[in-house]
């Protein structure tokens, strides 16, 4: 394989080296600037640094070379450690758009009252004498800004790796400052906390998962790059078993990222425990993230050997939608229930993974594996970056209000906002005239092109399921009667971030659902992984 | 003047009207939006019926309108009309402003407002479901319809409804997920063929493999038979007529139910042709029960809007059966019973509806002698329930005769029982009538009507009121008692109109009709003589009557 180097490397990396920037620039500011200025700066620059690097995603996108005659476009970057190429654009630009909405979640002061959500200074203990002065000094945390750039930098980096190390350290850049984020909240904070470790804990034997399967991967073909790879896979027979095992490590390791049964049990305690704005960016990014090196690794380092990781696959995506629907049933915790959903949202996402994977098998025009997952992961984001957003604005006396009791009427007292959040919920549900509905049904039609017909009739049992449960929380906003004792949530009035976030999420729902061409175009546009 | 886009304008009309109703400032007991929700409504129904002027019979689909939409799916936005399509589109916005008309005054209490724009973004949505030719349109409004449904069941009507609203969604989900099986199957053979494509025309065209053919067939069915409820998917109906007001249940029964026996023939006969034939003796047995079923348990019941609910089973079990009977009699008998069943189940509901609102309650064992008191009441609920039940001369009388022809030609044995449904429905017609209009109007019950009312005004002076409390109590007797006021005649009297019109004179309908289904006949590869309905109805009266 003969690539000609290009000449301005650094001109197709540039979102990624922005974003990775301000980061850095962002820990100098924590370090020299006075307390009072800090807050502003870091808003400012994690607005600027991420805007400009989603202005320079869409340029590299249109800049993007063509590769030979076929649908392929892009090129290796970095001695062939990185590969920008039209999916990885494309999941940068996603991580980018809600990375924005993050960043205006994250900067909402209005509903604490002047403070942001989170901690004010996340080493004093809670209940402690030093928590109290924290606050009555007004303290605020503003590395959050940091953190989340240096998270947004890993979520690129990891769908553009090239290989398995350079996939490594992704996954430990965008983990290791989510475990931090995960446990700042202002309010509950051992709930928080407690969500940071297991998170982090579970995090990191995942990780473990991983780095072992990557020895053993390694073991097989030689060599750390996917295409490599790949053709050990095609000429090799020998030394099956390293293969397999490897192949099943590395699985475990992202399928830990996107939360997928039995991996799952972190989903729901961290999408609880975290601050909500952190839950938002988070649910919505790292899924992103995680889905386009899953499929770069298993369609281009291990696409030639579909068969053996095609069934495991099957039994994946099968249980994670049955679980995660089956669970959310039982909840009684706004969030914990979306945490669920989001499970069952990814065994939808793997359902579609199954699909036929190159386009010269299928007709013209015929949608492919990439270019659904790609469209379902878009609807995805807006519908749940809107819905944590609309979480965040729905509260009681003891700050953000999750508990269904408490959201009983609510429909009535705020019928424009719980109207958005029903919106959410029947776009996660799949009714048509919503983008979750173009979405299930282009994961599900590849997933049937491709013969996976068991495993669609599951999905639809589980999309039967998960219609119960979001159709009763509308009932529960709309027409339910307000509990005659105990306090019930009102909507507090947020700022303008976050309602610009919440209504961008509609926005994008909406459209998405009644026009999705365009966006169906622009993922058939980014072509194939090239290796 | 062709090229002007008629069924988009029809079905933009009501979707323009649902916004403006919505966003119209709300003040308590505004008459404001109800006008322009109905100025909407009548609106819609001009256009209606200029459609209906220009249509021509006997040309197949017209006015069409094809514009990509998603061209990855091979998805349009293509409408046009055809005979059955008109049929429905009229009985759609026909029964719209009724609906409103009848429920005018009835929601004050709630938000009557949204109740309104609900009921356009109803019609709207179904009207494209009724002009589509696009089966992923079809199918995206098809899903739809259930949002303002289920806001509409949810939000008025008596206690215990949100349940009633979750049930009825669940299921037409349930339903409509199914289908969406079938929706993607028939995108993976369309793009096996070629280019994928969704118009109505590229798919009739496709060749497919048998067993792919009956696995389509099954999943579009299932559908169909939830929303037009037949045996054993109908369980949603009674829970849903019997919690939601009645304007709600004539949306619901009337026009939305009409889809899943309107899919039938759109789209199982259609795409599936010899899947159809196929199933045709398990989908006859089930209309059979259908049929038998839904009259018993609807004579067992004693909730006036449950047993409204229930004949319904009852009709779609015979309309689908005239459906799957594959002849023309049957097929033009169906068409026929959809509107009749609309304009009849309409009137039914709303009598009842203008009943319970006088009496408090819904419980037939706690009615007697409401023709004493109110004998305009009780005559029209009378002419629409001998039209239920298919009295000559009233129109439903004309579509059960075809679609019992069918039944006999079908097989002897499936006429018989069918047949017999018309004895049932005698039945739980005519001992409801007994037993809540005639007989005496019993003071004993009185009380206990009374204190049924929520605002009872009897029991609330303790003492020192007793003449404020007989004047009330008198006064809540004549509100009880009062019969049928202008603008709720009104409301019913087209629809009463309709049922003698149809039933001296069906030919109208039988003209729009028959076109329509000698193209289906001949596409699904059955061809016989059209029915003609002065000769086949004497013979069939001799039969089918009683």
């Amino acid at each position: 394989m003969e690539f000609d180097k290009p000449q301005i490397e650094y001109g197709h990396l540039w979102p990624l080296l922005v974003v990775l920037g301000v980061a850095c620039l962002g820990v100098l500011v924590e370090a020299f600037l006075p307390r009072e200025r800090r807050r502003l700066t870091q808003t400012i620059l994690a607005m600027l640094g991420l805007l400009a690097a989603l202005g320079g995603a869409i340029w590299v996108g249109l800049d993007l070379p063509k590769l030979g005659d076929g649908v392929a476009r892009g090129d290796l970057m970095m001695e062939g450690t990185l590969v920008v190429d039209g999916p990885t654009v494309f999941l940068w630009g996603l991580v980018l758009v809600f990375a924005i909405g993050g960043v205006l979640l994250f900067s909402e002061r209005r509903l604490e009252g002047g403070v942001s959500a989170f901690a004010g200074q996340a080493a004093a203990l809670p209940g402690t004498e030093a928590e109290r002065q924290a606050s009555t000094r007004g303290l605020e945390q503003t590395e959050v800004f940091p953190l989340l750039m240096f998270a947004v930098g890993g979520m690129m980096l990891f769908p553009a790796a090239n290989d398995l190390l350079t996939m490594f350290v992704a996954l430990e850049v965008l983990s290791l400052p989510l475990y931090l984020l995960s446990g700042l909240a202002r309010r509950r904070r051992l709930l928080s906390q407690e969500a940071a470790l297991k998170y982090f804990m579970l995090g990191a034997f995942s990780s473990g998962f991983f780095l072992y399967g990557v020895a053993l991967v390694y073991g097989f073909a030689g060599s750390m790059r996917f295409a490599d790879i790949n053709e050990a896979v095609r000429n090799d027979t020998e030394n099956q078993t390293l293969l397999l095992v490897g192949m099943g490590m590395l699985a475990v390791g992202l399928l830990f990222k996107v939360g997928a049964v039995p991996f799952h049990n972190w989903t729901p305690d961290v999408y609880q425990g975290a601050p909500t704005a952190v839950t938002g960016f988070m649910s919505a990014c790292t899924k992103i993230a995680a889905f386009g090196a899953l499929l770069r690794l298993f369609y281009v380092a291990f696409g030639s050997d579909r068969w053996s990781w095609q069934p495991m696959m099957w039994v994946i995506a099968i249980l994670t939608m049955l679980v995660g629907s089956v669970l959310a049933i039982v909840q009684t915790d706004v969030k914990r229930m979306l945490a669920y959903s989001s499970v069952a949202h990814t065994g939808f996402i793997l359902t579609g993974v199954l699909g036929v994977q190159a386009a010269t098998d299928l007709a013209d025009h015929e949608v492919t594996s990439l270019q659904a997952v790609l469209f379902y992961l878009t609807t995805y984001g807006f519908a749940m970056v809107g819905a944590f957003g609309v979480v965040t604005m729905v509260r009681d006396s003891g700050g953000e209000s999750a508990t269904f009791a408490r959201w009983a009427g609510l429909g009535r007292r705020a019928p424009v906002i719980a109207g958005v959040f029903a919106f959410f919920l029947l776009s996660m549900a799949g009714i048509p005239l919503t983008a979750g509905f173009v979405g299930k049904w282009a994961v599900f039609t590849v997933a049937l092109s491709a013969g996976a017909w068991p495993v669609v009739l599951v999905a639809i049992l589980a999309s039967v399921i998960s219609v119960f449960f979001y159709v009763r929380l509308i009932w529960l906003m709309f027409f339910s009667e307000e509990p005659t004792e105990g306090e019930v949530a009102a909507v507090h009035t947020p700022s303008l971030a976050t309602l610009v976030t919440v209504a961008v999420g509609a926005a994008g729902t909406l459209v998405l659902g009644v026009v999705p061409g365009p966006v169906l175009d622009l993922a058939a546009h980014a072509g194939e992984f090239i290796r | 003047m062709n090229d002007f886009p008629w069924l988009t304008v029809l079905v933009a009309l009501p979707l323009v009207g649902a916004l403006a109703v919505a966003f119209l400032p709300k003040t308590p007991g505004a008459e404001l939006p109800k006008q322009v929700a109905l100025g909407f409504a009548a609106l819609t129904l001009a256009v209606g019926v200029a459609i209906a002027v220009q249509y021509n019979t006997g040309d197949g689909m017209q006015l069409t309108e094809t514009h990509s939409w998603v061209e990855a799916f091979g998805v349009h936005y293509a409408l046009g009309v055809d005979g059955l399509g008109l049929l429905m589109i009229l009985l759609t916005v026909v029964l719209t402003p009724i609906v409103m008309v009848a429920v005018w005054s009835d929601t004050d209490d709630g938000n009557s407002t949204a109740f309104f724009a609900w009921t356009l973004a109803l019609e709207a949505f179904s009207l494209v479901v009724f002009a589509a030719t696009d089966v992923f349109l079809f199918y995206v409004v098809f899903e739809a319809t259930l949002i303002p449904a289920y806001f509409m069941i949810g939000g008025f009507g008596r206690e215990g409804r949100g349940r009633a609203a979750i049930k009825f969604l669940m299921f037409q989900l349930g339903g409509g997920l199914v289908l969406l099986a079938g929706v993607i199957g028939l995108y993976v053979v369309s793009a096996d063929a070629g280019t994928p494509s969704y118009l109505l025309s590229d798919l009739s065209e496709i060749e497919m493999s048998t067993t792919a053919e009956r696995w389509l067939f099954v999943s579009f069915m299932v559908a169909f038979a939830i929303k037009a409820p037949l045996f054993p998917l109908h369980t949603w109906l009674a829970d849903t007529t019997e919690k939601a007001t009645t304007g709600t249940s004539v949306m619901l029964v009337c026009v939305l139910d009409k889809i899943g026996t309107f899919g039938m023939l759109r789209f199982c006969l259609e795409l599936f042709p010899n899947a159809s034939q196929w199933a045709t003796p398990v989908v006859v047995t089930i209309a059979l029960i259908s049929i038998i079923y839904g009259a018993l348990v609807a004579i067992g019941q004693d909730d006036l809007l449950r047993l409204i609910g229930l004949t319904s089973l009852s009709h779609f079990g015979f309309i689908t059966l005239g459906i799957f009977a594959f002849s023309s009699q049957g097929a033009s008998g169906s068409i026929l019973y959809m509107v009749n069943h609309g304009i009849g189940t309409a009137a039914l509901f709303l009598l009842a509806g203008y009943l319970i609102k006088r009496r408090g309650t819904s419980l037939i064992s706690r009615m007697s002698g409401v023709e004493k008191t109110a004998p305009v009441l009780a005559g029209l609920f009378l002419v629409a329930g001998l039209a239920t039940l298919g009295l000559p001369g009233l129109s439903p009388f004309v579509s059960e005769m075809l679609v019992l022809i069918a039944a006999f030609d079908y097989h002897w044995w499936v006429g018989a029982i069918a047949t017999s449904g018309i004895v049932l429905a005698a039945i739980y017609v005519l001992w409801v009538y007994q037993r809540v209009m005639a007989g005496p109007d019993l003071q004993a019950g009185e009380t206990a009507v009374a204190s049924d009312r929520e605002s009872d005004p009897v029991t609330e002076p303790a003492g020192g009121g007793t003449a404020t409390a007989t004047a009330a109590r008198a006064a809540t007797l004549t509100e009880t008692r009062r019969d049928l006021k202008t603008r709720e005649v009104a409301a019913v009297a087209p629809l009463m109109l309709a049922l003698v019109l149809f039933g001296f004179y069906p030919m109208p309908l039988l003209d729009v009709s028959n076109p329509t289904v000698h193209t289906l006949l001949e596409h699904v590869g059955v061809s016989d003589d059209e029915p003609v309905v002065p000769a086949t109805e004497h013979d069939a009266a001799e039969e089918g009557e009683h």
